[in-house]
């Protein structure tokens, strides 16, 4: 069950439970939150709820209301918001219960018609918003501290293409490098890969593996996949007769961890992965 | 011409990084160019039974039926698709039995599953579903979303009560407006639509377009496409990767090249008659 924190200059005034679908915010005594104070409208705002969810709106007030410092006229409360009407602050809370387990976090349920006017929390149900919503894909962990460039994956075709456009001699002496060392997870989540192409045309160009996924060579003759996870980066061969060569080794049909300064093969051109410091 | 030659099917279900059954159920008979995907809810285990019925119920009833040899031309009485009578006729057999058993038994009260069936023929994929497991197609770099949830949120969307945007910070998730097994009769969202090779179809459970973006889910299939395995595999990887809290299936679908039914010289006969 959400609720709202009423408070002034650091002082705790009261605590609200939102049972209802609709709790009022404003001056006047009939409204569920009074305030009497009058900086506050009237009918200042209020607080619709459904089922798990808080919206606020303001009711046209005179000096407006404000969320984590912007003024707003209808926002979608999320867990520790804070309103602001005049000198008052309301904080917003909505966690998990205790009571609700960890694997009915996610579980699909029937909405049946009448359930909505029955505000109960549920007791083994739908779990409330956590400290961060639950199904928005973290996508910090994937790409932290890369800002993934809207046009970075197209810019991974054309890599591809100019990768197999370039005229590359095929007989590159093996590399005599160590097999790939298993990168540790905790550090190598931080870290981004990059593909330097040392041989054909397009040798010197760099690439930064900012993406999930990264598809190297020529699409209908051999291609491979750099897949970036939180345990590291992984090469594995998509399609094509001929394998990717790791470290000049020639690879299965598995996924092959990366390692600082690997050597890659492929489609004639041989380049390096490394870890940008 | 054999469906199996035009069609490559290939499917993966995981049971997640957190929970302790998979409650999803996965079909698929290539040579009839039938797929279907249920995602079941229900205490104990009752989800599992839910979903397995559902899918053994439809493939094995339409097995039978399009061993037949039916023609899917239009009905000339209603103008309407066989594919969708089919369909919708063993939807509710399916329904019917998930329902009497959860009658049957209080372990099994309540029970339900998500449903989402694709049939392909001449050309076409009727496609039937009820809830929020999906269908998606990907046709050149588009990755569309061809059907459209049964669930609170979409009807919040629908109405203009939120935006997509915060439909994804909802607390509300997971909540659908529509299930098989749960009342005595069932009311499932058929449409036809054309294929046309080249195209990947992507059946999923929430498992993984909650966990995964749209955006995350295009890219593995533009790039993956040549190898559907892979694809599928790297699709259920992702959903695991990034939190895995539910069970995530899918089911992939490519169309290799054309599959028109071949037509009767009688059919022909009244086409150039018309």
């Amino acid at each position: 069950m959400a609720k709202l924190i009423l408070s002034m200059d650091g002082l705790i005034l009261k605590e609200y439970t939102l049972a209802k679908e609709r709790t009022t915010i404003g001056r006047k005594p009939h409204n569920d939150i009074q305030i009497d104070n009058l900086a506050v409208s009237g009918e200042h705002a209020v607080v619709v709820s459904i089922l798990n969810d808080s919206f606020l709106e303001d009711l046209g007030s005179t000096n407006g209301t404000l969320v984590n410092g912007q003024q707003i006229k209808k926002h979608f409360l999320q867990n520790n918001d804070v309103i602001e009407l005049g000198k008052y602050k309301l904080k917003y809370l909505h966690e998990q219960t205790g009571q609700a387990k960890a694997a009915d976090f996610e579980k699909t349920m029937v909405l049946r018609p009448g359930a909505m006017k029955a505000m109960q929390p549920p007791a083994a149900g739908p779990a409330a918003a956590a400290a961060h919503p639950p199904g928005t894909p973290p996508a910090a962990a994937h790409a932290p501290g890369a800002a993934p460039a809207a046009r970075s994956f197209g810019d991974t075709q054309v890599n591809q293409g100019a990768l197999a456009s370039a005229a590359a001699a095929a007989s590159p002496a093996p590399a005599a490098a160590a097999p790939a060392a298993a990168p540790k997870p905790a550090a190598a989540a931080l870290r981004v890969g990059v593909l330097r192409i040392l041989t054909g045309g397009n040798a010197g160009k760099q690439l930064e593996l900012v993406k999930p996924l990264t598809t190297l060579g020529k699409p209908g003759v051999q291609v491979a996949v750099i897949t970036r996870r939180p345990q590291g980066y992984f090469i594995t061969h998509v399609e094509g007769a001929h394998f990717p060569v790791l470290n000049g080794k020639v690879l299965d049909a598995q996924a092959h961890a990366l390692a600082d300064h690997d050597t890659i093969e492929l489609a004639g051109v041989k380049m390096e992965f490394y870890f940008k410091t | 011409m054999n469906l199996e030659q035009a069609l490559q099917i290939v499917s993966e279900t995981d049971q997640g990084m957190v929970r302790s059954h998979n409650e999803d159920s996965v079909a698929s008979d290539a040579s009839r160019g039938l797929v279907v995907l249920a995602d079941g809810m229900g205490g104990y285990n009752a989800g599992e039974v839910a979903s397995g019925m559902a899918t053994t119920v439809i493939v094995t009833e339409m097995q039978r039926v399009l061993d037949q040899q039916v023609s899917f031309e239009a009905d000339p009485q209603t103008g309407k698709s066989v594919a969708q009578k089919l369909l919708r006729d063993h939807i509710t057999k399916a329904n019917t039995s998930i329902y009497q058993a959860s009658q049957s038994q209080p372990q099994y009260s309540g029970m339900g599953t998500t449903l989402v069936v694709a049939l392909f023929h001449d050309n076409k994929m009727t496609v039937a579903h009820i809830g929020d497991s999906r269908l998606y197609r990907m046709r050149g770099e588009e990755l569309k979303q061809i059907t459209k949830d049964h669930s609170l949120l979409q009807e919040q969307i629908d109405s203009g009560l939120i935006t997509p945007e915060q439909a994804k910070l909802s607390a509300n998730k997971n909540l659908v407006t529509r299930a098989l097994g749960i009342d005595p009769a069932v009311e499932p969202e058929i449409h036809d639509y054309d294929t046309i090779p080249g195209d990947i179809y992507l059946l999923c459970s929430d498992g993984l377009c909650d966990m995964v973006s749209d955006e995350d889910i295009r890219m593995a299939l533009q790039m993956l496409g040549a190898n559907l395995k892979l694809c599928a595999q790297q699709l259920v990887q992702m959903a695991n990767d990034n939190g895995g809290r539910d069970n995530v299936s899918v089911i992939l679908i490519r169309v290799v090249r054309d599959y028109a039914a071949p037509s009767g010289i009688l059919t022909k006969v009244f086409g150039w008659l018309k």
